[in-house]
């Protein structure tokens, strides 16, 4: 991903060379590519398009989807806030025990999401090690509310965003840092007039991967927030329970998702990620 | 190494990271069924593979290691799940098995009505819901009024699931109006809400809050009467070592067997 947003220059030459592939190269990723969209071709074959439009209008449907954009979009936003100085902190400063610490945001990559709601309930639910002081200070449970799948959702989506702008900081000239801070410029403002611009592409990569994620997020999201329409049932939830008595409802809704996250990345690639 | 090489190595790492957290998003079913590959013709022998409704795992497991000690030669297998995704496997054809005991008639039905079920189930034993609370029942809840009052946190199954169903029933014959914070999607998810005292209370089954031991208690309330769920048992048609899969449904029926059932909370048919 670095390779692709850092080599500019080289990528004119890069796409012209399709001619000579290789074919040890190009059977393992025609493979690899009909590994990857064989399952949502089977999905569309199997769509009962003539009742589609009834599953469509219903209302539920709507409110889960607009519930959906709106946390994984919030999750999104919160990631950038706090992920994006962490991601500088792992990649710019040195400090003891940095390597355990980036393991550490890694986590909940590997953590299976499910395990990851029940260690948010433990940490922040009304009982949890944090929770109950947050419930007796403030009045505040996260648990069943629309902010906690929104906590739910940066769990799992953060360390994408914070993997993929470390890497594209380590990628980027830290000189032009260093000349702004022999110039006068605190090592804020050379982070923000700076830094920032030099791998805005980077942290716009990261956050799409960040939001792709945080959409289709279900296990870390039912078990810290529950499942109620309206304010905690994101669309991985609803179809999930579709699935259990009305499959054909779960491959509408599957659709939905799916044409509407297609078209949020197709759209943001050619504006952000593309563009060089 | 040159540090174009290194850029690239890093971006691999992070590409197979990424790939890993997606694949383990995926839930995966709890027990793996091997293949009961045995063609046992004369004497009670061999493998006996079992799919049963999750509830059933304390009851089963121990029914399980009685079988074996009665009939030296045979091991039982069991995959628990939920029903409907047991039913699922057993009319997709994917899995060998001999005997599937579900917690609903529905969700047998599927099963029965593809034709994979071999002669007519019987229903083996019932279940009845229970209101679980926090120990001590600090809210005093002891009726399905009391989990209207405001304030209170309740979780309910979603109604596509048997312990949904039979809440929803068991409200609906009383007319009251019950807003839960959340509908869960099992019986189990619902009982840990409790359990890790984020709601006050949950509708589960008997069975549920009696394994739960200590961290829950139950309140039993009489419009549980009205929604019994009744779990039926049935041989399969293609059950690869079928003598052995009768007997073990004769042993989950006898008296014994009830004994066992009835110990870990659920009624009798």
């Amino acid at each position: 991903m670095t390779e692709t947003l850092k080599g500019g220059p080289r990528r004119g030459r890069l796409r012209k060379g399709t001619r000579g592939v290789p074919l040890p190269l190009l059977v393992p990723a025609l493979a690899g590519l009909a590994f990857l969209v064989l399952p949502l071709i089977a999905l569309l074959v199997r769509t009962p398009w003539r009742t589609l439009p009834d599953q469509l209008t219903s209302p539920e449907v709507w409110e889960a989807l607009r519930l959906s954009l709106f946390c994984a979009t919030a999750a999104t936003a919160l990631s950038l806030v706090i992920g994006v100085p962490l991601a500088w902190l792992l990649a710019r400063t040195d400090f003891p025990g940095r390597r355990l610490v980036r393991a550490l945001v890694t986590l909940p990559l590997v953590l299976p999401p499910v395990v990851g709601g029940v260690a948010l309930l433990l940490a922040l639910g009304r009982n949890g090690v944090v929770g109950q002081w947050l419930d007796s200070w403030f009045g505040i449970t996260l648990p069943f509310t629309t902010a906690g799948v929104v906590l739910a959702e940066t769990f799992v989506a953060m360390p994408f965003l914070v993997i993929s702008v470390e890497g594209t900081l380590r990628a980027a000239d830290p000189r032009y840092e260093e000349a702004a801070t022999t110039l006068g410029a605190s090592r804020f403002t050379a982070f923000r007039r700076v830094t920032l611009p030099l791998i805005a592409q980077g942290i716009a990569a990261g956050a799409v991967l960040a939001w792709a994620r945080a959409l289709g997020e279900f296990g870390a999201t039912i078990t810290f927030a529950g499942n109620f329409p309206g304010r905690t049932q994101t669309m991985p939830l609803a179809v999930y329970l579709a699935l259990q008595n009305d499959p054909a409802a779960a491959i509408a809704l599957s659709l939905v998702l799916l044409a509407v996250s297609i078209a949020v990345l197709v759209g943001l690639r050619d504006r952000w990620m593309t563009a060089s | 190494m040159t540090r174009p090489r290194r850029r690239a190595l890093r971006a691999a790492g992070a590409g197979a990271a990424a790939l890993l957290a997606l694949s383990a998003c995926s839930s995966s079913s709890d027990s793996d069924s091997t293949a009961a590959g045995s063609d046992a013709s004369d004497r009670l022998s061999g493998e006996v593979t079992v799919f049963a409704a999750a509830s059933l795992k304390e009851s089963f497991t121990t029914l399980g290691k009685e079988f074996e000690k009665q009939h030296p030669g045979t091991k039982v297998t069991f995959s628990f799940g939920g029903s409907d995704s047991l039913a699922a496997s057993i009319t997709g054809g994917a899995a060998p098995a001999d005997v599937f005991a579900a917690a609903s008639p529905k969700t047998m039905a599927i099963v029965t009505d593809a034709g994979d079920a071999s002669g007519t189930p019987t229903t083996f034993v019932r279940n009845q819901l229970e209101i679980a609370t926090l120990p001590g029942n600090p809210d005093r809840i002891s009726s399905l009024k009391d989990l209207t009052k405001s304030g209170l946190k309740v979780v309910l199954c979603d109604e596509s699931v048997p312990c949904g169903a039979a809440a929803q029933k068991a409200l609906g014959a009383t007319r009251l109006k019950l807003t839960p914070v959340s509908y869960e999607q099992d019986v189990k998810s619902a009982l840990t809400k409790v359990e890790l005292k984020e709601a006050d209370a949950a509708l589960v089954y008997k069975t549920d809050v009696k394994a739960a031991g200590d961290k829950v208690e139950g309140v039993d309330f009489p419009e549980s009467a009205d929604a019994l769920n009744d779990y039926p048992i049935a041989l399969l048609r293609d059950a690869p070592n079928a003598e052995a899969a009768k007997a073990f449904i004769d042993l989950v029926k006898s008296a014994e067997g009830q004994k066992v059932l009835t110990g870990a909370g659920f009624l009798a048919p």
